[in-house]
């Protein structure tokens, strides 16, 4: 079982033998996960060169690039899942990714720690920027640059055309149903082209 | 980092078999020399090939019992505990026909002739190449490598053994390499070819019989293809605008340190190395293009083995972007491909030298091979 509470609920939508694509895929722990439970195919992508070796380590594939200069070595669907797992908050051109996660996969996954989460707000609200063992940073050294809630994710979809077929939120590892925006400390999306 | 595979040996292995070059000429027989370091498992299946660039040759490790500075070119990656593991590999260099180091090339004698091969040696191809590894892997026993790895231009040989002999390679490790050459590759191999052709001790390449070398051309040569080996900040940082004499002396006598450098490199490079070989070894790096000037992804579905592909940040004469090409015909064909991106200072020579990211990406993989191929 893997520590992290999204990669379950990512499994989950995932079918047997699937060909993957994994965006910022850190140690490759989450493919290897999947390869363990779904049997995928697939490809990490991450710039880091610690990871570049876990990964190999790993015996996942993964390619050495910049999410930010775009997936110009991928093909028009070539892949069945296009994934971003915790790494959407830190990408610096959010619109044109998720575009190219839709041209290079038939679906795609995102999961992002949720601002909109009561403890973010309360720590905003008691003056100071959120830090948590989602958001494990100081605002001075922290890679991330795009934080959102899932209203904020929602809308950003229905401006682009993106359509949301699926979401799981939770907290600890356990869904949440209500008020998710308000007690879900991680989000997960499932989407595709809209019409 | 471990230590050296220590004593080795050059052997020399005698074919009868004619090789037919890809360019139509055929070899009736030849000779090939080779290293091997560390021990082929019962099961024949741990054996790695390493393919050399432009001036290699088969002494990879360790070095030769009367000659202690012998240490072979890539001694810093392959050894006992190093990333290229000859505890666990049995770890296979040669010498590339044409060659200048033992292997028949221009300058061996041609038994028909009693003298040097030199203008009739054939022109060769990484084909041709492959073709005859293949043939030394017969002869040593090896069905299948666990690995083919090689820099530059034997970066391409990996790569072609996927293509030519593709359930004959597990793995393929191509290092600062790529599919086919640029205009701009070609047009620097054109210079140091027109360096060697155009001096008048050259004589059509027969050079021996009139007991003369055209060191000149062939040190001309070798001053432009070092250049384009190191990065723009490696020479920077190296030498600057530094002065032999410290003072500019208004003439053309070497002032600056680069151009001390590059002259003791060319003159050392030209007492060691054979013309001819320069010119065939630069001839094969401009014709190898697996797809014939067509598609690389069609040319790629051949292969069957898995790749890692490297390239280095500052490497412009075999750029990442090269790499780049190599990785995407292997993604569209779904082959298991890694690529990595090594931060390195040194331009293309940075295949060469020890770098800790580089040799984990390197070891990590070979680690991974290796218990494939002992499970």
């Amino acid at each position: 079982m893997s520590d992290r509470p999204d990669f379950a609920a990512i499994a989950a939508w995932i079918p047997e033998g699937a060909s993957v694509l994994d965006l910022g895929c850190g140690d490759g722990s989450l493919l290897r996960y999947l390869k363990d439970t779904r049997s995928v195919r697939g490809y990490g992508v991450e710039i880091s060169d610690r990871d570049i070796v876990s990964c190999i380590a790993n015996n996942v594939n993964v390619i050495q690039n910049d999410l930010d200069a775009g997936l110009a070595d991928f093909e028009d669907g070539s892949f069945d899942f296009v994934i971003l797992s915790q790494t959407l908050q830190a990408i610096r051109h959010t619109e044109p990714l998720m575009q190219e996660m839709l041209r290079v996969g038939r679906e795609g996954i995102v999961s992002f720690p949720n601002f909109g989460y009561w403890k973010n707000r309360m720590q905003v609200l008691m003056g100071n920027m959120p830090v948590s063992s989602e958001l494990p940073f100081q605002w001075y050294n922290t890679p991330n640059v795009h934080l959102c809630t899932l209203n904020d994710f929602e809308e950003f979809c229905r401006t682009y055309c993106i359509s949301v077929t699926a979401r799981s939120v939770m907290t600890a590892g356990h869904e949440v149903g209500f008020l998710p925006n308000l007690f879900g400390s991680t989000a997960v999306y499932r989407f595709q082209r809209g019409i | 980092m471990g230590n050296s595979v220590g004593i080795v040996r050059a052997e020399r292995a005698s074919f009868d078999e004619p090789l037919a070059f890809r360019s139509g000429a055929v070899l009736p027989r030849y000779e090939l020399v080779y290293e091997t370091y560390g021990k082929l498992n019962s099961d024949r299946s741990n054996a790695i090939l390493i393919c050399h660039a432009l001036s290699g040759h088969h002494h990879v490790a360790g070095v030769y019992a009367d000659a202690p500075k012998s240490l072979g070119w890539w001694d810093n990656m392959v050894g006992p505990g190093k990333p290229i593991d000859t505890d666990k590999f049995f770890v296979v260099g040669m010498n590339n026909l044409g060659g200048c180091h033992g292997s028949t090339g221009p300058s061996s004698i041609d038994p028909e002739t009693g003298k040097p091969y030199g203008s009739r040696f054939p022109v060769i191809t990484v084909e041709d190449w492959v073709e005859s590894q293949a043939r030394l892997a017969d002869y040593l026993g090896i069905g299948r490598f666990a690995a083919v790895i090689g820099g530059s231009l034997g970066g391409m040989q990996a790569l072609q053994w996927s293509l030519a002999y593709p359930d004959r390679v597990r793995h393929v490790l191509a290092i600062a390499s790529a599919p086919r050459l640029t205009a701009q590759n070609i047009a620097f191999n054109d210079v140091a070819r027109n360096a060697i052709l155009t001096d008048p001790d050259f004589h059509g390449g027969d050079y021996y019989q009139h007991g003369v070398v055209p060191t000149r051309g062939l040190r001309l040569a070798r001053m432009l293809g070092h250049i384009t080996y190191l990065s723009d900040d490696a020479m920077a940082d190296k030498f600057g605008r530094e002065l032999k004499s410290g003072q500019y002396n208004y003439g053309y006598e070497v002032e600056f340190q680069i151009e001390s450098y590059l002259r003791y490199q060319g003159d050392k490079f030209a007492g060691l190395f054979d013309a001819n070989t320069y010119l065939l070894m630069t001839k094969a790096l401009d014709y190898f293009d697996p797809a014939n000037g067509g598609d690389l992804n069609s040319a790629f579905a051949k292969a069957r083995a898995d790749f890692l592909v490297i390239s280095f940040t500052t490497d412009w004469r075999f750029s990442p972007q090269r790499s780049r090409e190599i990785v995407r015909p292997l993604l569209h064909n779904g082959r298991r491909v890694s690529y990595a991106e090594i931060a390195s200072a040194h331009g293309h020579d940075s295949f060469l030298m020890e770098h800790p990211h580089y040799f984990d990406v390197v070891r990590a993989y070979l680690d991974n091979v290796n218990q494939e191929v002992s499970a």
